[in-house]
């Protein structure tokens, strides 16, 4: 048990379930009343770029799973409506990040801002102590005191990487009650107790960018100078065609270049201020290190560097063995063992020593 | 207060239901009265045989009890489902049926409908080239006559405006408009859904020509409703089948729920008197303790001329949404205004209309009070409501 909790204090404690009507968040409800927990459900209601669409965090399908397995549970539900927070922080982040050239990750700042920001304010506002997430990570308090963050048992689905900008206060304040479980077994237990069983769209698509998450079509919206074509050069200047605009590429991109070449070519580099696509040869792709910013400890404290760590660029991506070195303010470098294809600017890099999140920050 | 809530220490030993402008519960009375019809008596009255001749006689002394509150012959009334129904077969049935004569495609309504009105009419604007004139309100929500008077045209065939909004309570001058409407020979619709429990039903006093009721308003169940049309003025049925209602609303009767709405509309107008009365003091201890324990909490609608179990506010630096979710957590039900709760948060436009700020229109309050309404309600909603937007306005997770 991460919190040695008594039943009697359990039973005091109120938490409140983010819920979102998929089988995560509601084994996560259902496992905190068995443990006796007082629990209070909200839903967020999220910004949709399109008025007429749902955000797909929040469908009305969902709405209606998410309150059907609180009258299950009997536990009070509430839609709560966060369009304007979502669309000022997080909409706004992704399209600015964009028109910067890089690739944006909007999970990681709608769950350091909203749901682990405005949302857990709003949970111990209410009155709770806790705010209980369905995510896949753990969450472990040292003998001194500091709280840590853990990757989820179920590697396959652990989602710490997203989690990786929480901070202390905020690690004090949830509950990821699925952090020791296996999906499987989640799956299993949704089943056992009549819960629904569905799976949303995995969290790196963009829930509120309308049908599909065709971030295109968003981009075409709100952010229509990414679709201006433009030169598409090789890395020693050579103009091979025209691209379609900065929006339909990303770094390591080998499809959708509409070049012939003997070879596999891959976009190297997005440069925004020429608005050029460069592409470049395997060999050109890989890269052995990397420089990121904004970076976030969990322990708010630097770690005594170099040292050594693994670290991964994406959020499916797989752990390399890395070595990192603080820098001044808040950035790093990171020194991989082996070159990686694909390191993109504005993905967030995370590194881990074993299990444990040391933090993670903004590729630069 | 400490870390413990008042969800935890000050939630009261048993629910305060607040909401009886959304539904009120089925008076114990009204279900004896519906029982029969939904264990023993099972036919359906259009037939001839015994089980059936039951149910026209039930159908019968329902219909009778209704226009004798509504002062108008039984053949004035149809039973609907819903309140909705009523309002859409009045409002449709008459613009279709004027429009068809060549009388012309104008509608004056006002700024303080009903969706049930308002969309309607919309609807009619939008898709069948209707035109409507949108009469303004003050800033206590009332209609000036006059306006109404001063915005009929050669084509207008039909006045429609509520008698007492859900949202505020304020009590149009309806007769006043009614007589408006009489002496042009324009028919006169009320959506009376709120104030069916509570005022006068009379339609001559009223001097108007269709009228919505809702059962669930006043303590009969969810379901059914009526309107009355005079006779004389023309209606086109918009749902068609066999020839029930008059041939005005086509569709098997059901029994007993329009026994339950008629045994509720009787008791609601047998009681009132005294009833009101009773709800008057409280809505009054309730309006004057908010205003005392919150200064800038506004009233919004009439002060008086208001329906007497209605109290409605809006509360500076409070989101409705979240301090009604507070209230429930701590056994309180309250509205904002009409029932909805999809998570958006919209302000009024019947706020809007009576010159409230979109941003303090998002932090109204409604609190409707019902029979079962003790004065110790109201004291403990005193306590707990101040308390809670305390705790809300020294935080704005929102903001």
């Amino acid at each position: 048990m991460r919190r040695l909790l008594s039943k009697n204090m359990r039973e005091r404690a109120t938490v409140v379930v983010a819920m979102s009507g998929g089988v995560d968040s509601s084994v996560t409800a259902a496992l905190l009343v068995e443990q006796g927990y007082t629990v209070i459900g909200l839903m967020l209601r999220l910004w949709a770029a399109c008025s007429s669409q749902s955000n797909r965090c929040c469908t009305p399908d969902s709405v209606v799973a998410a309150r059907q397995v609180a009258a299950q549970l009997g536990i009070p539900f509430y839609v709560r409506d966060y369009r304007e927070p979502f669309r000022r922080i997080v909409v706004e982040y992704f399209i600015s990040t964009y028109a910067a050239g890089r690739t944006p990750n909007p999970c990681i700042i709608c769950n350091e801002r909203i749901r682990f920001g405005l949302l857990l304010e709003e949970a111990l506002n209410l009155g709770a102590q806790y705010l209980a997430t369905g995510h896949y990570a753990r969450v472990r308090r040292t003998e001194e005191g500091a709280y840590q963050l853990l990757r989820g048992k179920d590697t396959a689905k652990d989602q710490s990487y997203v989690l990786h900008r929480l901070n202390q206060w905020q690690l004090q304040h949830v509950l990821f009650p699925l952090g020791d479980w296996l999906k499987s077994d989640v799956r299993q237990k949704a089943l056992c107790q009549g819960l629904p069983v569905y799976d949303r769209a995995e969290s790196q698509d963009l829930c509120f960018a309308g049908e599909n998450g065709d971030y295109r079509a968003f981009i075409a919206q709100y952010a229509p100078h990414l679709l201006h074509p433009g030169p598409l050069l090789d890395t020693r200047g050579n103009l091979l065609g025209q691209h379609r605009g900065l929006a339909f590429y990303t770094i390591g991109q080998r499809r959708g270049l509409g070049i012939a070449r003997a070879r596999p070519m891959y976009v190297t580099q997005l440069d925004t201020a020429r608005n050029t696509v460069i592409v470049g040869g395997a060999e050109e792709l890989g890269r052995d290190e990397l420089f990121a910013s904004e970076v976030h400890y969990i322990s708010g404290q630097k770690p005594a560097s170099p040292v050594r760590v693994t670290a991964r660029i994406r959020y499916k991506a797989s752990d390399v063995p890395a070595t990192l070195t603080c820098l001044e303010g808040d950035r790093i470098h990171l020194k991989f063992d082996r070159p990686l294809r694909d390191i993109t600017p504005g993905q967030a890099v995370v590194f881990y020593q074993g299990d444990v999140v040391l933090g993670g920050g903004f590729i630069e | 207060m400490g870390v413990m809530s008042y969800i935890l220490e000050k939630r009261p030993k048993r629910l305060i239901y607040l909401d009886h402008s959304a539904s009120t519960p089925i008076d114990s009375r009204v279900l004896k009265a519906m029982m029969p019809f939904l264990a023993e008596q099972y036919g359906n009255p259009s037939g001839l045989h015994s089980q059936a001749r039951a149910l026209a006689s039930a159908l019968d002394r329902a219909r009778t009890e209704v226009a004798e509150v509504l002062g108008c012959k039984p053949k004035e009334v149809i039973f609907t489902s819903c309140g909705t129904e009523s309002d859409n077969l009045a409002i449709r049935g008459i613009a279709f049926s004027a429009a068809r004569a060549g009388k012309g495609q104008h509608i004056i309504t006002s700024a303080c409908e009903h969706h049930a009105v308002s969309h309607t009419i919309k609807h009619l604007c939008e898709h069948f080239g209707f035109q409507q004139t949108v009469v303004p309100v003050d800033r206590y929500g009332l209609i000036d006559p006059a306006d109404v008077k001063r915005a009929i045209r050669s084509d207008t065939v039909l006045i429609s405006v509520i008698y007492a909004n859900n949202e505020i309570g304020t009590i149009q001058p309806l007769a006043e408009i009614g007589e408006i409407g009489r002496q042009l020979g324009i028919p006169v619709h009320t959506d009376a859904v709120q104030a069916g429990g509570y005022l006068d039903l009379n339609v001559d006093r009223l001097r108007v020509d269709l009228l919505s009721l809702s059962g669930h308003k006043f303590y009969a169940p969810k379901g059914v409703g009526v309107l009355y049309v005079r006779e004389g003025i023309p209606l086109l049925p918009q749902q068609t089948g066999g020839g029930h209602e008059g041939g005005r609303r086509a569709g098997t009767e059901n029994v007993p729920y329009i026994v339950g709405l008629a045994t509720a509309l009787k008791l609601a107008q047998d009681i009132r008197s005294v009833e009101n009365g009773r709800l008057i003091q409280l809505r009054d201890r309730l309006i004057r303790g908010v205003q005392a324990a919150l200064p800038d909490a506004q009233l919004t609608g009439h002060p008086t001329q208001r329906l007497p179990h209605h109290a409605s506010f809006v509360i500076p630096g409070v989101d409705a949404s979240t301090l009604l979710m507070h209230l429930d957590l701590a056994g309180i039900c309250a509205a904002s205004g009409s029932a909805c709760n999809t998570g958006m948060s919209e302000p009024s436009s019947i706020l809007l209309a009576m010159g409230i700020p979109p941003q303090l229109a998002l932090g109204a309050l409604r609190l409707t009070l019902g029979r079962s309404t003790t004065m110790d309600d109201i004291e403990t909603v005193l306590e707990v409501l101040p308390t809670i937007v305390e705790r809300l306005r020294t935080t704005h997770p929102n903001e």
